[in-house]
C-alpha cells in the first residue's frame, strides 16, 4: 500500500493522524482494536512519565546519565506495535517505548541506566538485544539475526533502530547492503529526531530525505511522520509483513523531533532556540493520539488523570527499589567475561576478594 | 589417517564441523565459490550449499557484525578475514560487541563465533598483508586468541574454537600453510584452548614460540644442542588465556627464559610472558629473560622484510647469549 508507491526522493511523509488529532487519511487507517490502541497509548504515556521522572532523579543526583525519548514516543511505540513478539529488535539507546511495548520490565531498564549490567538480563521472550552505544553498529547484528532465522526455517523479522546521525556510519550502509544482497527479513527504522547531539540533520547528510538512502540498495525507502502513531504502525506493519513473506528489507525514516536533551549531560539550549522546540511541541505525538482516543470515546480525562497518577506512583516505586539494589557484587564483574572464568581471571578475582577481606570490606 | 598440510587441516576441520553441526556457517570475502584466496574453504560451498558457505559482501565490519547477530540467534559462524591486516574495519565490532555481548547482557546473549585470519610475514606480500596483531586481541577481555603451528594442532584447535561458547580469534600462520604435512585423524578431535604444548623437553633454557616461529626456533635449537645445550621448547598455542602454569614450571626447572615472536617488540606478547616469569619464577632465574622479536618499525615490503622478523641465525645467536650469560 505504502511501499509500492513510495518515492523517497520527494519530501512527502506519510501521515494519517494530524497534529490536531484528526484522521486525515481514513483509507489508510489501520484496523486496531480498542484494546491494542489503549496498550499503545498507555505505553507512550508511561514512557513520557518515565522520562520526566528520570530527569528529576538525575537533577537530584539520584540517576546517572540518561537518554530521554521525549517527543519520539509514537515512532517507537507505533513501530513496536507492528512487530510480532518473536521478532527481534536491535536497538540503539533511545528506544524506551519499544522496550516497554515488548515487555521489558521497567525495573530492568532502570537498573541498567543506574549502572548495573544485570538490567539487560531479562526474559528471552523480550527479544531485544542489549542497548548498543557504538552508533549504527547494531544494524549489522540485525542482518545476522534475520539471516539466522531464515536458515533455521523461522519467519521472524529483525528490526533495527538507528538515529539520523547513524546514517553517516559505514555500518549503516553495510547493513543495508547485506540485507539487500541476501534479501534478509529486516526493517531498518531511522529515528530522525533532527539532531546528533548538537549536529543538525542538514549538516549530517545532503540527501533530501534520509529514506532515499534506500535507493542505493534497491530496497523501498519511505518517510513517515514519526509523531503519528498510526502512520508509524501502518508503514512498519507493511514492511514487517513484506519481510516475513521473504520479499526483502525496508528502510523507514521516522521524521520526528527530540524534545529533550541528547542525554542528561547535554544542554540543548546551547545549540537551538526555544521557539523551535515550541513549534514541535505543537506536533506532540501524545497529544494528538489522546485527542483521537477521546473523540472515539476510548479514553477520558478522568481515565487519563487516574492512569498518570497510578503510573507515576509505579515509576517512583520502581525507581526507589532500584535505588535499594546496592552495588554490583564482585562476582558479577568476573562471571560474565567468558562462559567460565579463565585461570587468570580466577586468580585476579581471588586477589581482589582477599584484599577486601583483609581490609574488612 | 590423513596426511595434510596446515591449510588442508583447516579445511578438513571446517568440513567435519559443518558435517557434524548444522548450525555452523562459513563466510567471508571470496570464501564461497572460490574457496578463499588461500583455499581454506575449498569445496565447502559445493558440499554444504550457498546458505551455509557463502561469499560475503566486501566489508569486514559486516562480516563480523552479521556474524554476531547469527551467533546470538543460534548459529555458529566461522568467518574469515582475508588477511589480519584487513580486519581493522571489523575491529570495532570485535571489541565493542563480540567480546562484550555476554557481559553486557549478563549471559542472556552470547557470541560463539570463530574469526579466522591468516597472519604474519614471510610470504613476499603487499602492504597490510603481513601483520602479527595477536596482542590487540589478547588485550581485549572477552576474546580468546589461538595460533596453531602444525596441521594436527590446527584441526584440533579449530574444532575446539568452533565448540567454544565464546568468540575465538583464530590466527593462522600463513607462511607455513603449506610448509609441511603431518598425519591428521579423519574424525573429530579437540585440543584444549588455554593449554601450551611442550614440544621438546630440556634442562638449560626454556624457549616459548608460536605460529611460524616454532619451526624457526626448532632449527635454532638443533644448532645449539649440537653444541651440547639442552633446551626446552614450548609452543604457546593459545595467546589468551595464557597457560601460565606450564611456563612457570618449565622455568623453575631450567632457570632461563626466552620468547620468540613475529609481533613487534614494545608492548608485545613477550612483555607479558616475561612478566609472568618474573612473577612466578623470579628466584629461579639465572639470566635476564630475553625477547627475540620483530623490530618496532612498520613491516617493510618484501625487499626489506628480512630486516624485520627473527630468523634462524638471529634466534640461534640470541639464545646463545641467554645460555652463556
Amino acid at each position: 500500500m505504502f511501499l509500492e508507491n513510495a518515492n523517497p526522493l520527494v519530501d512527502e511523509m506519510i501521515q494519517i493522524l494530524n497534529p490536531k488529532g484528526e484522521v486525515v487519511k481514513p483509507e489508510w487507517m489501520p484496523e486496531l482494536s480498542k484494546e491494542v490502541l489503549l496498550k499503545m497509548y498507555k505505553t507512550m504515556r508511561l514512557s513520557r512519565i518515565i522520562d520526566e521522572k528520570t530527569l528529576q532523579y538525575q537533577r537530584q543526583g539520584r540517576m546517572l546519565t540518561y537518554a530521554p525519548n521525549l517527543g519520539q514516543e509514537a515512532t517507537q511505540v507505533g513501530s513496536a506495535a507492528a512487530i510480532r513478539q518473536t521478532d527481534w529488535v536491535a536497538p540503539s539507546f533511545r528506544e524506551l517505548g519499544v522496550w516497554l511495548y515488548k515487555g521489558a520490565p521497567l525495573y530492568n531498564i532502570f537498573l541498567y541506566w543506574f549502572g548495573n549490567e544485570m538490567g539487560m538480563k531479562m526474559s528471552e521472550d523480550v527479544r531485544i538485544l542489549p542497548i548498543s552505544v557504538p552508533i549504527a553498529s547494531q544494524m549489522q547484528h540485525a542482518t545476522g539475526l534475520a539471516y539466522a532465522s531464515r536458515l533455521k526455517g523461522e519467519d521472524d523479522v529483525a528490526v533495527a533502530y538507528v538515529g539520523d546521525g547513524g546514517t553517516s556510519q559505514g555500518d549503516f550502509h553495510e547493513a543495508l547492503n547485506f540485507a539487500s544482497v541476501k534479501n534478509t527479513a529486516n526493517v531498518f527504522i531511522i529515528q530522525n529526531n533532527q539532531f546528533a547531539i548538537s549536529t543538525r540533520r542538514a549538516i549530517q547528510s545532503k540527501t533530501r530525505t534520509m529514506a532515499q538512502k534506500a535507493l542505493g540498495y534497491s530496497m523501498p525507502g519511505i518517510q513517515v511522520d514519526g509523531n503519528d502513531v498510526f502512520a508509524m504502525y501502518a508503514v512498519t506493519k507493511e514492511a514487517v509483513d513484506r519481510a516475513r513473506r521473504g520479499e526483502g528489507p525496508t528502510l523507514i525514516e521516522a521524521y520526528t523531533y527530540r524534545l529533550g536533551a541528547h542525554t542528561t549531560s547535554d544542554d540543548p539550549t546551547v545549540y537551538r532556540e526555544e521557539s523551535e522546540v515550541e513549534e514541535w511541541r505543537k506536533k506532540d505525538p501524545l497529544d494528538r493520539f489522546r485527542i483521537y482516543l477521546y473523540s472515539q470515546g476510548f479514553w477520558s480525562e478522568a481515565e487519563e488523570e487516574a492512569y498518570v497518577k497510578a503510573q507515576s506512583e509505579f515509576v517512583k516505586e520502581t525507581f526507589e527499589s532500584v535505588e535499594q539494589s546496592g552495588m554490583t557484587p564482585l562476582e558479577d564483574v568476573f562471571d560474565y567475561v567468558y562462559a567460565e572464568k579463565t585461570p587468570i581471571l580466577e586468580a585476579q578475582y581471588q586477589e581482589r576478594k582477599a584484599f577486601y577481606a583483609k581490609e574488612g570490606k | 589417517m590423513l596426511v595434510l598440510n596446515l591449510i588442508e587441516a583447516i579445511t578438513n576441520a571446517l568440513d567435519v564441523a559443518m558435517d557434524f553441526d548444522k548450525s555452523v556457517v562459513v563466510f567471508g570475502e571470496d570464501v564461497g565459490f572460490e574457496g578463499g584466496v588461500f583455499r581454506a574453504t575449498k569445496g565447502l560451498q559445493a558440499k554444504y550449499g550457498e546458505d551455509r558457505c557463502f561469499d560475503s559482501i566486501l566489508a569486514e565490519s559486516s562480516i563480523i557484525g552479521s556474524g554476531i547477530g547469527m551467533a546470538i540467534n543460534g548459529l555458529k559462524p566461522v568467518v574469515e578475514m582475508q588477511f589480519s591486516g584487513f580486519m581493522f574495519p571489523g575491529f570495532n565490532q570485535i571489541v565493542t560487541h563480540a567480546a562484550r555481548m555476554r557481559n553486557r547482557s549478563r549471559g542472556l546473549y552470547t557470541v560463539p563465533m570463530v574469526i579466522r585470519m591468516p597472519y604474519g610475514g614471510g610470504v613476499r606480500a603487499l602492504e597490510h598483508h603481513s601483520e602479527s596483531l595477536e596482542v590487540l586481541f589478547a588485550h581485549t577481555p572477552g576474546l580468546k586468541v589461538v595460533i596453531p603451528s602444525t596441521p594436527y594442532d590446527a584441526k584440533g584447535l579449530l574444532l575446539s574454537a568452533i565448540m567454544d561458547p565464546d568468540p575465538v580469534i583464530f590466527l593462522e600462520p600463513k607462511r607455513i600453510y603449506r610448509a609441511f604435512k603431518q598425519e591428521v585423524p579423519e574424525e573429530i578431535y579437540t585440543i584444549p584452548i588455554g593449554k601450551a604444548k611442550v614440544v621438546k623437553e630440556g634442562m638449560d633454557l626454556t624457549v616459548v614460540a608460536w605460529g611460524a616461529m616454532v619451526k624457526e626456533t626448532q632449527k635454532a635449537i638443533e644448532v645449539l644442542e649440537k653444541e651440547g645445550h639442552s633446551i626446552e621448547l614450548i609452543d604457546l598455542r593459545t595467546i589468551s588465556p595464557i597457560d601460565k602454569a606450564t611456563l612457570i614450571q618449565s622455568v623453575q626447572k631450567t632457570g632461563r627464559f626466552a620468547v620468540v615472536h613475529e609481533a613487534a617488540k614494545s608492548y608485545g606478547p613477550g612483555a607479558e610472558l616475561i612478566t609472568i616469569i618474573n612473577e612466578g619464577a623470579f628466584l629461579y632465574l639465572e639470566a635476564p629473560p630475553m625477547r627475540i622479536t620483530s623490530v618496532d618499525t612498520i613491516i617493510p615490503l618484501p625487499k626489506g622484510e628480512h630486516h624485520y622478523s627473527p630468523n634462524v641465525e638471529l634466534i640461534t645467536s640470541e639464545l646463545r647469549q641467554v645460555i652463556e650469560y
